[in-house]
């Protein structure tokens, strides 16, 4: 547990309307440490000026979402060990496919307002449903969901980086997830950057850190989408 | 009279619940916080809503706060809770020698208990500790520690309360008798200083709040920074909060949450607030505290480990035994600098009070008469929070 690596961390920066650029921080850190916490440390000792987001530091708030080394991580819980080596290089940079606040902050607004127009429910009965589709009606204890909105899946996802107007997984995934397809609902996701778009690629369901299985809600989507269409067409309510 | 324009420094949970109840009394409320939404203390703690059993032999002050307002968050903002309950469980002798005052403590304090058998309580939890002696359900609860700030922004966003994010605190703006008439800031995210004039400003910087109180003069708050270690696990291994029965104590409770549990916590002194490691030692503590109330964590893998600095009050005690409660400062009354308040210490469970104190303290002293109501007001979906819209960027 106390060894000690020597990596570098090459970060994007960007304040303002200046242009982007890359600092480079050589570190002294514990391979067990996660990515986070060598992020925070160059806040602290090296660059009061280095702007990026975080909270709750084990997974369960969603803030953390990071590029490192070109794939989307939850910082707070990816060790350094994980991605680099003694002697190597940690890269990090905001998510794609969202406007970069600064450095590495990213502003999720619109990814929330959608969150919230598709119904995603925050707490669910304990035995919801997982993502083989298991459920225990039974259970009447409350949890919170699974998607913790890090963004991450949108990050990942190809549809998303060729344009700003798909939803993507996370708010596909949670009008699945909300079960509530009302009018407004499937205005949203029975369309064509809604559950249409979407290409399964499953790019989402591999960077999820946090059980939601993103692709595999986006397919069980469309069945139900299919079944209203078929239920329609021979008048079946 | 024109709108007041009031400042809080911090959007940890003091913050953004002052910032609410500023805002819907009728103020122009400006948050400034250095870093983004509960990026310090309230971010990381490992969400329990307190039922206040915690403290009813020890702290009874504090242990009504909580449950009061464990009962009022609930109604306000089911949205971020997991209103399981929790057990309070004895594993052994010096354990059992804590029941009694327990049992009392709880009565005092009006905290519905009720005492399980083994039985009762492994049909409940089958991966607790199938020797434990006794077990009592208390309502305890947890809550998602990010989303419960965003909620409380979100409201306060509702009656106008602007959130400027990545904004840190560099220096008061004093009047020339030493009264502070507003704040200068570093915008982090455009490298760049500004100012901002005030009627009052709320210092609510938590772990912070002495260096922030120190900008306006030789203001000495009786805060002990008092970190902690956390560990969380891979697996719910629990529905409900496990505590152990007995004094408070280094690795007294598991809280799940989602698909995972958190073990916490310990206490200690610490000099740099801005980083404190987490020490590998304090971690196997929490490991091997956690196997003893729930062994099964000896079979799952550690998905994190974090520290967080609580903001508590020196009463001349030490760690775990210093008070939970709250103080609100009028620094025209203790330091004869006016324009200034600060409100330290408290708990996540609390947040709601702390701030009605403080924004009532802030209303006498701006002459004004508007009771507070958020403890009937539902809160707004977290996902109506947006930061200042000077900040948004294309």
């Amino acid at each position: 547990m106390t060894q000690t690596w020597t990596v570098t961390y090459e970060i994007f920066r960007k304040k303002g309307n200046q242009a982007s650029h890359y600092d480079r921080f050589e570190m002294k850190v514990d391979p067990d440490e996660y990515v986070l916490d060598g992020i925070e440390r160059i806040w602290a000792f090296n660059d009061r000026s280095l702007v990026f987001s975080h909270a709750c530091h084990h997974s369960t708030c969603g803030a953390c979402g990071m590029l490192v080394n070109g794939v989307e991580k939850l910082t707070c819980i990816t060790p350094i060990r994980s991605v680099t080596k003694d002697g190597g290089v940690i890269r990090v940079e905001p998510m794609r496919n969202f406007p970069v606040i600064s450095d590495l902050s990213v502003d999720m607004t619109v990814f929330y307002q959608r969150m919230e127009s598709v119904g995603h429910q925050p707490v669910v009965s304990n035995g919801f449903e997982d993502s083989k589709g298991k459920f225990d009606p039974e259970d009447d204890l409350l949890r919170l969901s699974d998607c913790i909105e890090c963004g991450l899946c949108i990050s990942a996802c190809p549809i998303a980086l060729t344009t700003p107007a798909y939803l993507g997984p996370a708010v596909l995934a949670g009008a699945q997830q909300s079960g509530d397809l009302n009018p407004c609902v499937l205005d949203l996701v029975d369309s064509e950057n809604g559950a249409w778009r979407c290409h399964s690629a499953y790019e989402c369901t591999e960077v999820c850190p946090s059980h939601v299985d993103p692709a595999w809600r986006i397919m069980d989507l469309r069945k139900k989408l299919v079944s209203r269409r078929i239920k329609k067409f021979f008048g079946i309510k | 009279m024109e709108i007041p324009q009031a400042i809080v420094i911090g959007a940890g949970f003091t913050g953004v619940a002052v910032a609410y109840d500023l805002a819907q009394r009728g103020m122009k409320v400006t948050v400034l916080e250095r870093g983004p939404l509960v990026n310090g203390t309230s971010g990381r703690t490992h969400g329990l809503l307190h039922s206040g059993a915690r403290y009813a032999v020890d702290d009874q002050e504090s242990a009504i706060e909580c449950i009061d307002e464990n009962l009022i968050l609930r109604k306000i903002i089911p949205q971020v809770i997991e209103p399981n309950g929790g057990l309070f469980v004895a594993l052994n002798e010096s354990d059992m020698a804590y029941r009694d005052a327990f049992i009392q403590g709880c009565a005092d304090c009006h905290i519905s208990i009720e005492e399980l058998t083994p039985r009762q309580a492994l049909a409940l939890e089958p991966n607790l500790n199938p020797k434990l002696i006794t077990a009592f359900k208390v309502p305890d609860g947890t809550f998602d520690p990010l989303r419960l700030a965003m909620g409380f922004a979100a409201s306060a966003n509702a009656y106008g309360a602007e959130f400027n994010l990545f904004c840190e605190v560099k220096s008061f703006i004093l009047d020339g008798k030493g009264n502070v008439n507003g704040v200068e800031y570093l915008d982090r995210s455009e490298n760049k200083i500004k100012e901002l004039f005030s009627d009052i400003v709320v210092n609510a910087a938590g772990v912070w709040a002495g260096e922030v109180a120190a900008f306006a003069g030789n203001i000495d708050l009786p805060i002990k920074p008092t970190p902690g270690v956390m560990v969380a696990y891979d697996q719910r291994l629990c529905q409900r909060v496990i505590n152990r029965l007995n004094e408070p104590g280094d690795g007294d409770i598991i809280v799940p949450q989602r698909k995972m549990i958190t073990v916490g916590t310990t206490s200690f002194e610490a000099d740099n607030l801005d980083y404190i490691p987490v020490f590998a030692d304090q971690v196997q503590l929490m490991y091997e505290r956690g196997c003893e109330l729930i062994p099964a964590i000896k079979h799952t893998k550690e998905r994190g480990a974090f520290m967080a600095s609580r903001p508590l009050l020196d009463s001349k005690t030490k760690g775990n035994s210093l008070t939970r409660t709250f103080k609100c400062f009028d620094h025209k009354e203790t330091d004869n600098v006016d324009g200034l308040v600060t409100i330290t210490g408290g708990k996540a469970t609390t947040m709601r009070l702390m701030a009605e104190k403080t924004t009532d303290l802030v209303c006498q002293k701006l002459g004004l008469q508007v009771a507070c109501q958020t403890a009937e007001m539902p809160i707004l979906s977290y996902r109506k929070f947006h930061m200042a819209h000077n900040q948004e960027v294309a």
